[in-house]
């Protein structure tokens, strides 16, 4: 039974853009104490290293979680564009 | 491609291809318009269809869709360490259609429908992202996708829970946390002849399980479908854990439940096939955004339409029935030849009448009752206890089970709670 996360998101096809859907500001994220988006992003695309926040698109499922959790407008959401992102076979 | 259709319907999930299959089969022109290349591969869901309301719009629909199987055996489980206590109805009453509910696959699902609406005569553009809508005079006039701007009488936001539309529209402000949850799935392949051995099925039965009491205390639930060669296993979580310090991130949820004796015997042997994402829509009546605007209709998850009662989840169902309340809305506005929130509002008087805003208002308390903290962690943990009481051999006299009952409610749950939470629960569900 596989159970890291890597593993689970070894699962899922995508199509890559060149260019990340979602922006993150990180100067917004130097004030922020609880940081939401690091716990509910499914995909773990928020990770914090050395006290600050890091962010990767690669991964992300398209979800919309942390354009919600984060209410201090640091997030500028999108989905991709057509075609590209995650592909489910099941969903 | 077209300049100018009479309709665009954004999204091809079940509230958009329900909405383009009525407009085309009444020779409406249509264009429905989804992001991904194929429908469904950005879609996720439990998932459990009721059968009825697309039996309404195509009779017989399980003899021709992808269905996995049709459940008749629902359990309620209630998980606590190494217990667990269920309440299990099974009933072949339960398999009669069109009332019944069949377990499906949304890739192939979705594909279907959309597929059915093209067949119909709508036109199907996939692989395109609809960023925004075309204003006039306060009249939505159509959309804009990269430089391309298509023109329409009439604008259906089927664009899902994160809808852009709705909220370009001002239909509804940002969502807010507590009436949004995230749910995380894994697909576990398994033989057919060990699902049915280990669930008790045969052919093509299948089983919907609830669980609570795995989800640390927090708001929320797991559920487990049978498919016809794999289970799917997920956890819901309201949005609000994650704002408190609970370090528990995410993908851990569904970890935890997976760490159940109950849960392993079920999905042992199985491999994880996929794992997935999706929020649901958990505001009930309240969460519900406006419905239309000039030129707009809001239909399924986008406009909020969805229930979670606890023992049952219905979002699939309510889209496809805003779907059809949204194509006859329009249609009623070909005739008239006005497009503005004159002709629109039909929709919200429709939808009202429909179970759909019945059952919300019936259940506005749900979402509170299914959220209280105690339904998450003290009952499952009291019941399993009181059971585990019951049922273990201590060579010790027994106490009477009255005496019993009320040393583990005063022990583990405050009476006052009780009364409440059972008057709550009588009158909310
Ligand atoms: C984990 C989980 C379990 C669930 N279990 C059940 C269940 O058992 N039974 C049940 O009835 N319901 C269940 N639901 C709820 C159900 O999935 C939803 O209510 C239902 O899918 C809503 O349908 P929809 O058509 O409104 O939206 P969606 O199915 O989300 O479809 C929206 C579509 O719009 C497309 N789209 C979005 N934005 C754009 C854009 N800008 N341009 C073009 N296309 C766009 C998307 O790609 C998608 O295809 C569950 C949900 C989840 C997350
Ligand atoms: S919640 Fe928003 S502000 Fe806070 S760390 Fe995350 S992205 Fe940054
Ligand atoms: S949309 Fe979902 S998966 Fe993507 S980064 Fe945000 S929380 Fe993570």
């Amino acid at each position: 039974m596989n159970s890291n996360i890597e593993d689970k998101l070894g699962t899922l096809r995508y199509n890559i853009d060149k260019e990340s859907h979602i922006l993150v500001n990180f100067e917004i994220c130097k004030n922020c104490k609880p940081k939401p988006c690091i716990l509910g992003c499914p995909a773990q695309c928020f990770e914090l290293i050395n006290d600050e926040v890091r962010f990767q698109y690669e991964d992300c499922i398209e979800c919309g979680t942390c354009k919600i959790l984060c209410d201090k407008d640091a997030i500028h959401w999108n989905y991709p564009r057509g075609t590209f992102g995650v592909a489910f076979r099941k969903g | 491609m077209v300049e100018k259709v009479d309709t665009i319907v954004v999204g091809a999930g079940p509230a958009g291809s329900a909405a383009a299959y009525s407009l085309a089969r009444a020779d409406n022109q249509v264009l429905l318009v989804e992001r991904a290349k194929t429908p469904g591969e950005k879609n996720v869901s439990g998932g459990v269809l009721f059968g009825s309301v697309l039996h309404q719009l195509i009779p017989n629909f399980w003899e021709d869709a992808p269905i996995e199987r049709t459940i008749i055996n629902r359990n309620l489980v209630f998980l606590s360490g190494e217990s667990s206590f269920s309440l299990d109805f099974s009933s072949k009453k339960l398999e009669n259609p069109p009332h019944c509910g069949y377990s499906i696959i949304r890739y192939d699902f979705d594909q279907w429908f959309a597929k059915r609406a093209e067949e119909a005569g709508a036109l199907l553009a996939t692989g395109i992202r609809v960023d925004e809508l075309a204003w006039e005079n306060k009249q939505v006039v159509g959309i804009r996708a990269g430089d391309d701007e298509i023109r329409a009488n009439v604008v259906v936001a089927a664009d899902g829970i994160n809808s852009q539309l709705t909220e370009q529209a001002g239909l509804r402000k940002g969502l807010r946390t507590k009436h949004i949850g995230l749910g995380i799935k894994e697909v576990i392949d398994l033989p057919s002849d060990i699902i049915e051995n280990r669930f008790h099925l045969e052919g093509n039965e299948g089983t919907a399980h609830t669980y609570l009491g795995c989800t640390k205390g927090y708001p929320g639930g797991g559920f487990l479908y049978t498919n016809r060669e794999s289970l799917s296993l997920g956890i819901v979580v309201k949005l609000p854990a994650f704002e408190k310090a609970t370090k528990t991130k995410a993908p851990e949820f569904i970890d935890y439940l997976k760490q159940f004796p109950y849960i392993q015997r079920i999905i042992k042997d199985g491999n994880t096939i996929e794992y997935s994402a999706h929020l649901v829509p958990e505001g009930g009546y309240s969460g519900l955004s406006k419905l239309y605007t000039n030129g707009l209709l809001v239909v399924g998850d986008a406009a909020g339409l969805a229930l979670n009662i606890g023992y049952a989840l219905e979002g699939m169902n309510f889209a496809i029935a805003s779907g059809i309340a949204a194509a006859t809305t329009i249609q009623r506005a070909h005739q008239q030849r006005n497009y503005t929130k004159k002709t629109m509002k039909h929709y919200q008087r429709l939808m009202n009448q429909s179970f759909v805003i019945k059952d919300m208002k019936t259940f506005q308390n749900a979402p509170a009752i299914i959220s209280s903290p105690r339904l998450m962690k003290a009952y499952p943990d009291f019941i399993n206890n009181f059971a585990h009481q019951l049922y273990q051999s201590t060579a010790t006299p027994r106490p009477k089970l009255m005496n019993l009952l009320l040393k583990h409610v005063i022990h583990e749950i405050s009476l006052p709670y009780l009364i409440i939470d059972g008057l709550q629960a009588v009158r909310g569900l």
